[in-house]
């Protein structure tokens, strides 16, 4: 029961921010953030339960399961599972939920409480997809996410709002069809083998399927995955959707959207199609390559914040795919821990660039420079999370992204070699973007307040977290371990 | 007639009684809210009819109609439609309206509207007869029934230019396909000598080898294609669709489709479509160009009746592609997707009547800037039934489009499905266009007559019922799904 909490009170907060929207919106405000803390508190306390011993339940893999029928007629029921994997991805989503409502605390005016209940109801979706275990109920969460995104993005962007909502939508929308094909092709390929209709995951996972359909199914899957991660070539929407977003919406989309096509890749692309998966690592890990390289070419290349920042997640995710298609135990945890570090890294840039805009009303790096002395705390802050964002040593990227590449060289020495020179270029970019806006001669703009109570309280928990990450990153690693040594014993047995 | 059987027709033969008696109170006294409250209670009565224990098995009756369990379905969901409509319209007649030049004129009453709902029963009759109909000649009977209380409806604001034009429009379509049809039949009957569709199903051997039989039920198809609006016989739809007052299109696309849909499966139940290759690429083709053209062409417009009309075009195709599926999925999966789109697309154009005022139809893009900031519920109202028809989680046309995908996915319909998977992604363009519009652009102008458009009780009503059922279907659609499940496995 408690994971249909887990769904249902970011939905029920979500409403009732909206219901008791009166004037200035405060209520929806403190409404919203209880709600979304509660969840948090939630998955902390399911974490600290999972310590010791395993992290598995006495029901195979997972912690928390949850199974009634929904629609009988097809084989559809309401299964949710939580595992280590899960689990942390739900912290994740509380956590960053919790700075989305704060961030947008002062920046957002209108309609507040109509923004808090797509806010949440995002939320909302998300965890449903970390949670669900019926085909079809992910499909029903991975669409759910998509239209409240939609609405925070049209209704309380920037100027090309509208283009940037619509292309969202569109990409999204059409790569899941795709994938609802090939769910309901596997779900068919199932029956037909077996002569039960399901959409069970942990039915389907055995499926024997044809090497050529198990193929297409497995492109299915990969292509809506592929459109949320984003791989280069369909990440065009990512740049327009995240700069155009209030900075709710973009900490959501960066922090946490994102995520769920890493853990579509985790959790059905490689135990659905063990087979497909390995026949296609190599281009899926040549696609992750380019997607670090052009990511971050092209983040040094622009002169909009908040498109900068955008692009440095194309690059960032790239070694995520390379290190789930990598596939070895060191791989399989850098992505993960990339995911995570990640999404705080990126979702405090976002945070920040939109303080920053908040302030100065632009975020043309033109327009920008020499903020500094008049903001050292922003400063300061900006530089911390653009060093974590390169990969400093301590902080919890660098830790990923190392494992990542130690774990994909004895797979494939290239792809290593080549993403390592992301590293690289993820210095300059970085390097750019706090040298522009804070250093140099100053600009002319009007007085810049600097942090105040509410933003430092933000940055430093995330601080916090990613140090943790960095220093100590084992408590994470174990909760996660169940999950990764599935799949590398699956792979094993694919291998021999 | 025994009397068993008369007891099978009782929904028509309430319909009919109620018909005759809305004839003879108009005669003595005109009254609109009478009219209304009369009509309403002969289509409860028809519905609850349905469940009457005389029905409970298969009565056929004099070898031209028969109730089996299938059209019991159909026939509740052409009431249910009906009943909104009806509700509809009353608030849509009954309203008090500004003219453009300002001065005030009296309300849409002056249409007398009273014998707008003899029409609209009648069109529910022969809607009724079409779904019950195993013979040609009911076939023709109530295609006739309905077609011809269509032009009257279409037709009913009668100085209102576009309205006329439309009943022409529909006048000629509707004739053109009727000559289509019993040409057809014609061609089918010198073949096999019967006339009905048991005999003319029952075809012996190789079908490629008997020329007029294929040409018949060629031109059959055709008669059906101009009804259903499959492209390329569906130029008529926009235009008509665009002159019809609001609630009446509603009527045209659902009730009017529906019921012609209900008839193609049942005159194809027999016929193993799958099979016969030249029909199966037939109806391919028509599905396909549907689906493409529908989304396409509907991405043009700026008029939100005209994107409707091509909105409704394309989920034709989406139902021939279930249809074509063939067997027992297939069969929910089209009566499970008709009632998704009967109620989303009732709710749309129900907004669409709720807001055109005085005599001028709110039909241009323009009319729903804004609209959120002015009419929150309204707004959200719209949007869940374009989303529905977008089919997005949550509501009614999702769990519709999940099952067609399921059913053509059965029968490896591979080709079909990616079709209408791309040509309904394009389709998201024009119902966020709207959206877009609605929620994240200021109003056009100053908002016309906006104080004086209060929305009626009755639509208020309507369409609040039409989301609780949009969205308790795109979360429960168990229920729904084993009435279904039940009645066209024993049909």
């Amino acid at each position: 029961m408690i994971l249909v909490w887990l769904i249902a009170i970011p939905l029920g907060a979500g409403v009732a921010a909206w219901a008791l929207d009166r004037g200035r919106g405060d209520v929806s405000r403190w409404v919203a953030l209880a709600g979304i803390t509660v969840d948090l508190a939630i998955a902390a306390s399911l974490w600290t339960a999972s310590g010791t011993p395993p992290v598995t339940g006495p029901a195979g893999p997972w912690m928390v399961e949850l199974d009634v029928p929904w629609i009988d007629q097809f084989g559809i029921r309401f299964h949710l599972g939580l595992d280590g994997l899960s689990l942390l991805l739900i912290l994740l989503t509380g956590l960053l939920g919790v700075m989305a409502v704060a961030c947008s605390w002062t920046e957002i005016r209108d309609r507040v409480g109509l923004l808090h209940f797509h806010l949440l109801w995002v939320l909302s979706g998300i965890i449903g997809v970390f949670l669900a275990l019926d085909l079809f109920l992910f499909y029903f969460f991975w669409e759910m996410m998509l239209v409240p995104m939609y609405f925070i993005i049209g209704m309380w962007g920037h100027e090309r709002r509208i283009y940037a909502a619509v292309k969202f939508f569109v990409f999204t929308q059409i790569s899941g069809l795709l994938m609802l094909v090939a769910i309901v092709a596997l779900a068919v390929a199932h029956g037909r083998a077996t002569g039960t209709y399901t959409f069970d995951y942990s039915q389907l996972v055995g499926t024997v399927l044809v090497p050529d359909t198990a193929w297409w199914l497995m492109l299915g899957f990969f292509v809506a995955f592929a459109v949320k991660l984003p791989v280069v070539p369909v990440h065009t929407w990512l740049p327009d959707a995240h700069t155009e977003a209030p900075t709710a919406g973009s900490v959501v989309l960066a922090g946490l959207l994102l995520k769920t096509g890493a853990y579509g890749l985790l959790r059905f692309v490689l135990p659905l199609f063990p087979g497909a998966a390995q026949q296609f690592a190599p281009i899926a890990m040549a696609l992750g390559v380019v997607g670090v390289l052009y990511g971050a070419v092209l983040a040094f290349g622009q002169t909009d914040l908040k498109r900068l920042v955008a692009y440095t997640s194309v690059s960032h995710m790239g070694f995520v795919l390379i290190g789930v298609f990598a596939g070895t135990p060191l791989a399989l945890t850098g992505a993960v821990l990339q995911v995570l570090c990640h999404g705080l890294s990126t979702g405090a840039l976002f945070i920040l660039v939109g303080s920053l805009q908040e302030r100065t009303h632009t975020r043309d790096l033109g327009r920008l420079g020499g903020l500094w002395p008049a903001v050292p705390r922003m400063g300061g802050m900006t530089l911390f999370f653009a060093l974590a964002s390169l990969g400093l040593p301590g902080l919890g990227n660098f830790i990923a992204e190392f494992l990542v590449l130690l774990g994909t060289y004895p797979v494939s020495p290239a792809a290593t070699a080549a993403a390592a020179i992301g590293l690289i270029l993820s210095t300059v970019y970085a390097l750019r973007l706090v040298q522009a806006a804070f250093y140099g001669p100053p600009q002319e703009l009007a007085p810049v307040r600097d942090l105040g109570v509410r933003e430092l309280a933000i940055t430093t928990t995330l601080i916090v977290a990613l140090v943790w990450l960095g220093l100590y990153p084992q408590s994470f690693v174990e909760t996660a371990a169940p999950a990764v040594s599935r799949l590398t014993a699956m792979r094993q047995g694919m291998l021999r | 007639m025994t009397g068993p059987a008369l007891a099978a027709l009782a929904p028509l033969v309430v319909i009919g009684i109620v018909v005759i008696a809305l004839l003879l109170v108009i005669s003595i006294r005109r009254g609109h809210g009478l009219t209304a409250v009369l009509t309403m209670a002969g289509i409860a009565v028809a519905f609850a009819a349905l469940f009457h224990p005389g029905l409970r098995r298969p009565v056929s009756s004099e070898a031209l109609l028969v109730f089996d369990d299938s059209a019991r379905l159909y026939t509740g969901l052409i009431l249910a439609g009906a009943a909104a409509v009806v509700l509809l319209s009353f608030g849509y007649f009954g309203r008090e309206g500004a003219r453009p030049d300002g001065a005030r004129r009296g309300p849409r009453e002056e249409y007398q509207p009273e014998e707008y709902y003899v029409l609209l029963l009648l069109a529910s009759f022969g809607s009724i007869v079409l779904v019950a109909a195993v013979h040609f000649s009911s076939i023709f009977l109530g295609l006739e029934i309905l077609s011809v209380s269509l032009y009257g409806l279409i037709a009913y604001p009668r100085d209102v230019p576009s309205a006329i034009e439309a009943g022409i429009k529909y006048l000629v379509l509707a004739a053109v396909s009727a000559a289509f049809l019993l040409f057809g039949m014609a061609l089918v009957y010198a073949e096999t000598g019967t006339l009905t569709l048991a005999g003319m199903t029952a075809v012996p051997g190789n079908v490629s080898d008997r020329v007029v039989w294929l040409v018949g039920v060629g031109l059959i198809v055709t008669g059906f294609g101009f009804k259903l609006a499959l492209v390329p016989f569906h130029l008529w739809t926009p235009d008509v669709y665009q002159g019809a007052p609001a609630p009446v299109t509603a009527f045209v696309a659902t009730v009017s489709k529906g019921a012609m849909l209900a008839l193609l499966v049942r005159v194809f139940a027999r016929v193993d479509v799958a099979a016969q290759e030249g029909l199966f690429v037939s109806f391919a083709v028509l599905a396909v160009a549907s689906m493409a053209a529908g989304n396409l062409l509907a991405l043009l417009q700026d008029n939100v009746k005209r994107m409707l009309a091509y909105s409704s075009i394309a989920h034709l195709g989406y139902l021939l592609v279930a249809f074509l599926a063939s067997g027992g999925l297939a069969a929910t999966a089209v009566a499970f997707y008709l009632v998704a789109y009967f109620v989303a697309m009732i709710g749309a154009f129900g907004v669409v009547a709720v807001l055109s005022g005085g005599e001028r139809e709110a039909e241009h893009l323009d009319d729903y800037r804004g609209l959120f900031a002015r009419r929150p519920w309204l707004a959200g109202l719209f949007t869940g039934m374009l989303l529905s028809l977008a089919g997005i989680p949550l509501t009614a046309g999702f769990v519709g489009k999940f099952f067609v995908t399921v059913a053509a996915g059965s029968a490896a319909l591979w080709a079909l499905l990616i079709v209408m998977m791309v040509t309904s992604g394009v389709g998201l363009f024009y119902y966020l266009r709207v959206v877009v519009a609605m929620f994240m652009q200021p109003a056009a102008v100053e908002a016309p007559e906006e104080g004086a458009l209060p929305v009626p009780l009755t639509a208020t009503l309507t369409l609040a019922m039409l989301a609780a059922v949009l969205l308790g279907l795109g979360v429960f659609p168990g229920p729904l799904l084993a009435v279904i499940d039940a009645a066209v496995a024993r049909g």
